[in-house]
């Protein structure tokens, strides 16, 4: 197979790890919700919480990005 | 007429040509942009601290509310003791979110979706974190490779895995710094060259995207900025709070 095939599959492969990222942003959120509504005074000190666990979690998606990009276009 | 949407993140120099022992130091539109940002972030607080008044103005109480975010935040991950490191945190907070924000206007240039750029904050705060852990617990800082509670077994192993997660904080921190920074201005790109491309009939939905996207891009900015003040506030209580 040619390098140039080779490096595209490659980086398509790498974007299955988005799988792992979209479960997880949607457990931190439903968790997030559910627990708010059962007490709303409270969620609003986790807000920051959330806000870094989603960041968190986004970075690992971003990672998957980085891994595409350097087998497109650095090897 | 669409332009490469990687063009944008080209650093080209602006100005004479200053090269030391083969070493490039010419003036950069990186350098220009960090200039500008730092100018404005000086004239933000100058401008707010010019008169002082119990009942705040308008810019002051911008000023205050920056202030207190920050100061809130350090209380609640560091605790009190932090209070010497508020200044280099409320830095750090700053000059990325600036950095970040300037990045979206048009024809402007993203500082920190330069891999170098996040790369030395992160190793400054890495190496900055290391030396005042190992300044105020001694050779007892090595003690955060062991926690507490683990069956003798199992020791070598897990001792191996922290010290791997600890060399990988530097490069986590950066990385998701330059990764979101660069993906969402290379969106925003791919997007513009579509509503150029589509012309009057079709150009309205890739518009509208483009303008959703434009408000996560400014989500995304600050929310950067401050996962990077948050996590670097993180790493300084593993340092200085060794006790708990």
């Amino acid at each position: 197979m040619e390098l140039d095939a080779a490096k595209m599959i490659g980086a398509g492969l790498a974007a299955i790890a988005l799988a792992g990222v979209g479960i997880g942003m949607g457990t931190i959120f439903g968790n997030y919700l559910s627990a708010a509504i059962r007490n709303p005074s409270a969620a609003q000190k986790q807000f920051p919480t959330l806000l870094l666990g989603f960041a968190l979690t986004e970075a690992i998606g971003l990672l998957a990005l980085v891994i595409a990009l350097l087998i497109l276009f650095a090897f | 007429m669409a332009t490469n949407p990687m063009h944008q993140f080209e650093v080209h120099r602006i100005g004479p040509s200053l090269s030391i022992n083969g070493i490039d130091l010419s003036f950069t539109n990186s350098s220009l942009f960090m200039l500008i940002s730092s100018a404005l972030i000086i004239i933000f607080f100058i401008a707010g601290t010019r008169k002082v008044n119990i009942v705040p103005g308008k810019i002051q109480l911008l000023n205050e509310l920056v202030f207190n975010f920050i100061s809130k935040m350090i209380n609640e991950t560091v605790g009190p003791n932090a209070r010497p490191y508020f200044p280099f945190i409320l830095t750090i907070f700053l000059f990325i979110l600036t950095l970040n924000m300037i990045g979206l206007l048009p024809y402007a240039f993203t500082v920190t979706s330069q891999i170098i750029i996040t790369f030395f904050l992160a190793i400054v705060i890495f190496i900055g974190v290391t030396i005042v852990g190992f300044a105020k617990n001694g050779i007892g800082f090595l003690k955060i490779f062991a926690p507490s509670g683990v069956p003798i077994f199992l020791f070598p192993i897990i001792v191996a895995i922290e010290i791997i997660s600890f060399l990988s904080r530097p490069v986590s921190l950066s990385v998701r710094l330059f990764a979101n920074m660069l993906a969402g201005h290379t969106m925003l790109k791919v997007f513009g060259g579509f509503v150029v491309s589509l012309g009057i009939i079709g150009g309205w939905l890739p518009l509208s995207f483009s303008v959703a996207l434009t408000a996560l891009e400014i989500l995304v900015a600050f929310l950067q900025a401050y996962v990077f003040a948050v996590l670097s506030c993180i790493y300084l209580n593993d340092a200085l709070n060794m006790h708990h």
